[in-house]
């Protein structure tokens, strides 16, 4: 960066190549692997090119009905169970942490450090470590196998109130006084300044939310037993079930692109946001 | 009526046994109409005593009133003030327009009247051809007068200004105080304005407020403040290059100080029994004026002399100094107050 | 930290705050503390009756080989994760530095694994690795080498090691890169007026600056690789062959929900949870300290 090296930037080009190549080499396989039929596959090596069979084996994915020993639930349902989970907890979480970091950030109220506290908490502690009474809780009030107990727990984390109130904490004090000057109460200031002022913040969260909720799998491994209620993530755990010669291989391959494509397709829309949001607010 | 009345202010940090006052009990009678600065090196309160009358701090002991009502326990809005920023504090992410018309917005003001009022302040302060824009849009200078039009708008008894010429360039500085200047004639509104530029005080007030470390030093009008200086401080924190202070032998009047400013130092050809003979330090060209650097049994005394007298002395050389009589000021060394 | 100026309203942060307090309250806060309950306990093999046994179950466990053995396993798979996810990650991000205009092009394409789910990683991997058809199995057999996951402890860990790394060199590449874009480039070119070379100008000046984010990204990837690996795990290994790759927070799934061990399951997760609140710890007492800003 310094000196014009046509050598060290030679390299630094051949060192990302490897990178990508080497980190886009598993989805390109997997690429390749739906366009075949299963037997073409098992027969190692598999073939290394696109095959001909690309609509079939999505259409099979899909629609459900393939004849792999695992689950052959259909794929276009369990995506819309992910997507209204990963929906459900993103907009869940976004809204009841800006409420809670502007309650933080712009009150004085008693007891607020232990609730700061006790909300900071959450943050060290996920899901996986309190799985068992969450079950129990889950179990308890009915809502197993419902979306409701897919996504509620989900959202008890204070990732996005801690970011928010990061946030927050840069805004300017000199805008709350021109609007307290200007008669703003507090929900004005915030409906009419503050939320304006993080959008930013909260495309990068809704980015990192959509993420997580959509690849949620320990919680709904356990919280769903009937496979109308699978998110597309468990599902495909479910169709690898039988030794690698008997899973429709083809099969799970699409599965897995199809799996990929809604996340991947959030991250490279709203990368910048993303970016900026991620790496500001996450300090 | 919009007369503003300090009582005995003060300001305390903290509570109790580690209360830190931070001003020390103020008083100020400021007439309906006045265009008041408050002065002060960092630190002093200045701003602490504005945002006071703001409402946007607490008030620890004393009386603020504003016309004829005590505003302790009020909230801003209720105030009926508005406040020109340092930093501007204009929403980001509203237009120009909007801006100026987000307070009328709130107090629920019908849409016509609210656009009359903004288009008349826009038109004042020439922002009419930029209403539409953001702020990032514009430039330094033009958000000033966004945030001064903010606060025209709403027709207030009282405009408050937090050091709004600090974030200018010199040459906008200059030209936003005689904008101000006009404004306040125009407009005639009682006016506080902070700043720790003492040109920008001695250029804008009709009376200043000299603060020093929580304490108002001393109220008065630029020419009592600068003619008749009530204590060590405000004699050198006005007027630029600042006043000679003399500590020792060369006056003989033992526990005093003695000042006098550099302009009224006259050179003399011969020693003279009222003055002094000085050794020239340094000498700084100005352009109208010329600025002697000499000292005197070890204290540094200025000496301003302007271009025209064609004096030019040598580094090293002596010179015989006299001061007009009618000008020199005597100050008690251990208080610092003016005898 | 405090904002100077805030509203002085007595009822409005506590509606503001409800919704948050109410859901963590009731599935976090009753959980985590019937996690505490439990692991005291033990409940007969209906779940019928409970009886408290005080430090009984965590006694058990310490003396568990397998257990043990899992603390291990976990250590080793976290610093292997963590060390190679940031390594390679930081190599990346230095060539990628270097050549700004193309680093959006690299860092679009690098992004993509993040947006993978840690399940779906696993078995992409698994069926690369796969012993009877998997492509790089071949290939690795062509090249002499056996490779069975399925038999081997030693595949099966480098298995889950490559998929759990494959997935976080993007976050901890994008980390990274903000990093490195953020020192002053007039540092660099002090530097190199004071005749240093680029390897150099790496080792004492970016390295050092990078600090505060490298310290960030060692727990992040030490969090990850102890929790979010989960996934990885149960969609290729199972924890095997054995308990060769069971760490963990596997185990404590495994217990709790296959083995119906819940004394035991609840007491791994406070265990767990004392080591993580131990490490945010550490990192908030490391973060004031050594990181110059």
């Amino acid at each position: 960066m310094v000196e014009r090296s046509p050598y060290l930037t030679f390299l630094a080009h051949a060192v990302m190549v490897i990178g990508v190549i080497i980190v886009a080499f598993p989805l390109y396989l997997a690429f390749v692997a739906s366009t075949h039929t299963a037997q073409e596959i098992v027969q190692a090596p598999m073939p290394l090119l696109p095959g001909s069979h690309l609509w079939e084996t999505y259409r099979k994915a899909l629609l459900g009905g393939g004849s792999g020993p695992g689950s052959t639930a259909p794929v276009a349902h369990m995506m819309w169970v992910s997507l209204v989970t990963a929906l459900v907890i993103t907009f869940g979480k976004i809204a009841i942490s800006l409420l809670s970091a502007f309650a933080i950030v712009y009150f004085r109220f008693r007891f607020k450090s232990f609730f700061f506290w006790a909300i900071f908490v959450t943050l060290m502690l996920p899901v996986e470590v309190r799985i068992g009474p969450t079950y129990q809780v889950v179990s308890d009030l009915g809502m197993l196998n419902s979306y409701a107990g897919l996504t509620i727990p989900l959202i008890a984390s204070a990732t996005a109130t801690f970011l928010f109130r990061q946030f927050f904490m840069t805004v300017p004090d000199e805008l709350l006084e021109a609007a307290r000057m200007d008669g703003a109460g507090p929900l004005r200031f915030f409906w009419d300044i503050l939320l304006p002022l993080s959008k930013t913040s909260i495309a990068a969260l809704f980015v990192i939310q959509f993420i997580y909720g959509w690849n949620q799998y320990l919680w709904p491994l356990l919280a769903t037993t009937s496979e109308d209620m699978y998110p597309v993530v468990v599902g495909i755990k479910m169709m690898v079930a039988g030794g690698d010669a008997q899973n429709e291989w083809n099969v799970v391959m699409a599965t897995a692109l199809l799996a990929m494509l809604p996340p991947a397709l959030v991250v490279m829309l709203m990368q910048k946001w993303f970016v900026k949001g991620l790496v500001d607010t996450e300090k | 009526m919009a007369s503003i009345t300090l009582k005995d202010v003060v300001k305390r940090y903290g509570s109790g046994r580690s209360a830190n006052p931070v001003i020390h009990g103020v008083s100020a009678d400021i007439k309906d109409g006045e265009f008041i600065v408050i002065v002060g090196p960092s630190g002093c309160g200045k701003s602490t005593l504005l945002r006071m009358v703001a409402g946007l701090e607490e008030i620890s002991a004393g009386e603020i009133s504003i016309g004829a009502r005590v505003v302790n326990e009020l909230e801003p809005a209720e105030r009926d003030i508005a406040m020109v920023f340092q930093n501007y504090a204009l929403y980001p992410h509203m237009n120009v327009f909007d801006n100026m018309a987000y307070g009328l917005k709130i107090a629920k003001l019908p849409k016509d009247e609210i656009r009359v009022r903004v288009d008349k302040a826009a038109d004042i302060l020439e922002l009419s051809p930029f209403l539409q824009r953001k702020p990032r849009e514009l430039s330094g200078g033009q958000r000033q007068r966004v945030a001064m039009g903010r606060a025209i708008v709403r027709q207030p008894q009282v405009f408050l200004f937090d050091e709004p010429l600090s974030n200018l360039d010199a040459k906008l500085r200059a030209q936003t105080r005689l904008e101000i200047q006009k404004l306040h004639r125009e407009l005639g509104i009682t006016s506080l304005f902070v700043t720790h530029d003492q040109v920008e005080a001695m250029t804008l007030a009709q009376r200043m407020m000299v603060m020093n470390a929580g304490v108002m030093e001393q109220f008065g009008t630029p020419e009592e403040v600068y003619h008749h200086p009530a204590s060590t401080f405000v004699a050198s924190f006005i007027g630029s290059p600042p006043m000679n202070l003399l500590y020792s032998a060369p006056h003989g009047r033992a526990g005093t100080i003695l000042g006098v400013r550099p302009e009224h130092l006259q050179i003399t050809p011969q020693p003279t029994d009222s003055g002094w003979t000085v050794q020239v330090e340094a000498v700084e060209m100005l352009g109208a004026e010329r600025l002697l650097y000499t000292r005197l049994d070890g204290e540094q005394i200025i000496v301003r002399t302007e271009e025209e007298q064609g004096i030019v002395p040598a580094v090293g050389s002596t010179l015989h100094i006299t001061p007009r009589p009618e000008r020199l000021h005597w100050f008690d060394e251990a208080t610092g107050k003016r005898l | 930290m405090e904002k100077r100026v805030q509203f002085r309203s007595t009822w409005l942060p506590w509606l503001l705050l409800a919704p948050q307090v109410i859901v963590i309250g009731v599935f976090f806060f009753w959980p985590a503390a019937q996690a505490l309950l439990q692991s005291f306990q033990v409940q007969d093999a209906f779940g019928i009756s409970t009886e408290w046994v005080g430090l009984e179950n965590f006694r058990r466990l310490f003396a568990d080989a397998s257990y043990l053995e899992s603390f291990k396993t976990t250590a080793l798979f976290s610093i292997l994760v963590a060390v190679l996810g940031i390594g390679l990650s930081l190599l990346l991000a230095i060539f990628a530095d270097r050549i700004i205009k193309a680093a959006m092009f690299y860092k679009t394409l690098l992004i993509v694994p993040y947006a993978v789910a840690p399940a779906v990683a696993g078995v992409l991997w698994i069926f690369m690795f796969s012993p009877s058809l998997g492509v790089v199995a071949y290939a690795l057999g062509q090249l002499g080498i056996n490779w069975n996951h399925l038999l081997d402890e030693g595949h099966a860990m480098t298995l889950i090691v490559m998929a759990a790394v494959w997935k976080q060199i993007s976050y901890n590449f994008l980390f990274f890169l903000a990093g490195l874009q953020s020192i002053p480039k007039s540092l660099l070119e002090a530097a190199a007026i004071d005749g240093a070379r680029p390897w150099r100008r790496f080792w004492t000046i970016q390295l050092p600056l990078l600090s505060p984010t490298t310290f960030f990204l060692l727990v992040i990837n030490m969090v990850y690789a102890f929790f979010d690996t989960f996934a990885i795990v149960d969609a290729t290994t199972h924890g095997g062959p054995g308990q060769a790759t069971s760490i963990l927070v596997y185990r404590v799934y495994y217990d709790g929900f296959k083995a119906m061990d819940l004394g035991g399951s609840a007491a791994q997760s406070v265990v767990l949870m004392t080591i993580v609140i131990a490490l945010t710890v550490l990192q908030f007492r490391f973060i004031e300290k050594k990181v110059n800003y």
